[in-house]
């Protein structure tokens, strides 16, 4: 044992943890009858319905198997597949994103920039900020009159204000020394601001971006729970009314895989813009 | 006395104390600056020096005076003055090198890419830096390493007047040096005027022309200016054996020991504070009175002629 690296400990760990997480759930539910067996009364109760009961693990790894071996099939509105699914949340998701990046970042820039700005925007950022994104779906709904424009607007909504008030602090945080050189070498306002505050706010910056990220796949399964149509929320929704909780777990499952890659790109991004003072 | 390369007319610089008062760093301070001098500022630790640079610079705006450079009020920053920041400033998230072509690039807008790396690696080798060295980044540099980066990136921009916050203070003896005779080569070589802080006498004798004495603060006051009779070119171990050396050695450490502390303290009165001229020559037959071996504490030892003008 003493000869593996921490990372190999750790792994090790970690896949003992899974095997006998997943044992412990595989024997813990009782097997279904099969058809046949089934009595002629429990048939007319319904008993021989597929119960609400959680399935083993083994049928949502089948279940798994069965849809990220064709994951791109289009059988009409209620039935794609799992990739259609999810990169209809993608798109909805970094459409937002990107919407609130171009809106938050120079904003944030400004308000970081200048005291005014700052104190004149920041009642608005106080009383926006707390507010749910999901709060605003009505209003959306009734003003932009389409469900996808709304979705993405929610996702807009909600991840416009980590990014805004990271940049804003990023920026005000520069440290004189740097904006001096800036200074003694007559850098104008823009190259000033591309050249020494955007690579010195960076680290700050990306981090709002991985924040809001972060918040944006949260919250777009909500969204799409509400809107409909499609995307992975929409898809959890639907086999929930399906009963088919299979589906419903290997789902959810997704969506953490899918949160998870989303950070790791943002980290990623964070290590490459990082510096040690 | 407007015709001085530099001149620095009644500055005054008060902050606020933090307790509700002003804090009144130095007031009316005036002195003047020729073109091509090399000039050393000393005085203990918290006087007031880094502050009349950021003046100097442009950086900072002081309570009220003005500081003319070339017949012009210094109103900004400008790459006529390069400025060595007593902590550096460089940039961390560029390479070594990128610090100093970013400078490089921005005086000479025109060079090509090749002409501004050629250039600032001439400079950087001139500190001693070369090889992989360039391409890392500050935080991987030795302090004294930082400041010879900042060094090079100040230096090769040839400004007019070469602005530099204890330049040598984190070098050891060897490098500090090597970096002196270089600084004096630059200096030599072109009419550049340096005004530099420092804190080390010995250093201040061999590089300046000319040393400006402050007292300690608040009411700080450039309180003299005292000539450096040392023929150049100056060498660092022949320069000790000059009859002017310990003469004026002595003065500086009786003046910083003693008497930095007895003038402190004093308002203007609204009066211009200008440095009284301290001139110390052993060689000049008949005209320096003789000298003191020790001074021996007293406000002025008889030994110089302090003309106040
Ligand atoms: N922004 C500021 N606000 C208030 N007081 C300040 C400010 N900057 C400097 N001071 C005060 O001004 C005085 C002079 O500071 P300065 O940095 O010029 O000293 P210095 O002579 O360069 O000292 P050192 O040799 O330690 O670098 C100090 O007493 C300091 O507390
Ligand atoms: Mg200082």
């Amino acid at each position: 044992m003493d000869k593996l690296s921490l990372n190999q400990r750790a792994a090790l760990l970690s896949i003992v943890m899974l095997v006998v997480g997943l044992l412990v759930w595989e024997l813990s539910i009782p097997a279904q009858k099969a058809v046949g067996e089934l009595t002629e009364y429990e048939r007319l109760t319904g008993g021989g319905a597929p119960k609400a009961g959680v399935p083993p693990p083994s049928q949502v790894l089948a279940k798994a198997w069965e849809q990220l071996s064709n994951p791109f099939y289009d059988a009409g509105p209620n039935d794609k597949g799992i990739g259609i699914q999810i990169g209809y949340s993608i798109y909805r998701v970094l459409t937002g994103y990107l919407m609130a990046a171009l809106v938050a970042i120079p904003l944030g820039f400004l308000i970081g920039m200048s005291p005014v700005a700052y104190r004149a925007l920041n009642p608005f950022i106080q009383v926006l900020r707390p507010i749910s994104p999901l709060a605003w779906m009505p209003l959306a709904l009734f003003i932009i009159q389409d469900s996808e424009a709304s979705a993405i607007f929610v996702i807009f909504i909600c991840s416009i204000w980590p990014m805004l008030i990271n940049t804003a602090f990023g920026v005000a945080g520069v440290r004189k020394d740097w904006v001096n050189v800036a200074r003694t070498h007559e850098l104008g306002p823009l190259k000033t601001a591309f050249t020494v505050i955007l690579p010195a706010a960076a680290p700050t910056i990306v981090t709002g971006m991985r924040i809001s990220i972060g918040i944006a796949w949260l919250v777009i399964v909500a969204a799409e729970m509400l809107v409909g149509g499609t995307g992975i929320g929409y898809y959890v929704w639907n086999e929930w009314n399906n009963l088919d909780l299979t589906s419903v777990i290997f789902s959810i499952l997704m969506i953490g895989v899918v949160g998870m890659l989303l950070d790791a790109a943002f980290g990623q991004l964070q290590r490459a813009v990082a510096y040690a003072e | 006395m407007s015709k001085s390369f530099l001149s620095i007319e009644n500055l005054t610089q008060r902050y606020p104390d933090g307790q509700g008062g002003e804090l009144t760093v130095f007031e009316n301070a005036s002195f003047t600056v020729e073109e091509g001098e090399f000039v050393c500022i000393l005085g203990h630790s918290g006087c007031g020096k880094s502050t009349i640079m950021n003046i100097l610079a442009g950086l900072a705006e002081p309570t009220s005076g003005a500081v003319i450079m070339d017949g012009q009020e210094v109103s900004g920053p400008s790459l006529d003055r390069g400025v060595v920041f007593q902590n550096y400033s460089l940039l961390p998230w560029l390479s070594t090198l990128a610090n100093v072509t970013f400078g490089v690039a921005a005086r000479h807008p025109k060079w090509s890419r090749a002409e501004v790396r050629e250039h600032s690696l001439k400079y950087l080798e001139m500190v001693g830096l070369k090889g992989d060295v360039v391409h890392r980044k500050p935080s991987q540099l030795s302090g004294g390493m930082r400041q010879r980066v900042s060094i090079a990136r100040a230096f090769a921009n040839h400004p007019k007047l070469l602005l530099l916050d204890e330049p040598f203070g984190a070098l050891d003896a060897l490098t500090r040096g090597t970096i002196q005779d270089e600084l004096l080569k630059i200096w030599r070589g072109s009419n550049q005027t340096v005004f530099m802080i420092t804190h080390d006498i010995d250093e201040a004798i061999l590089l300046a022309d000319r040393i400006l004495l402050m007292t300690n603060g608040p009411y700080a006051r450039v309180a003299e200016s005292v000539e450096i009779t040392i023929p150049r070119p100056r060498n660092r171990t022949a320069i000790v054996e000059h009859p002017n050396y310990y003469a004026i050695r002595n003065h500086l450490v009786q003046f910083l020991g003693i008497r930095s502390r007895e003038l402190a303290g004093q308002p203007a009165d609204g009066g211009m504070q200008r440095p009284a001229r301290v001139h110390i020559d052993l060689t000049a037959e008949g005209e320096a009175e003789e000298a003191e071996p020790e001074p021996s504490g007293a406000r002025t030892p008889p030994a110089l002629r302090a003309v106040n003008i």
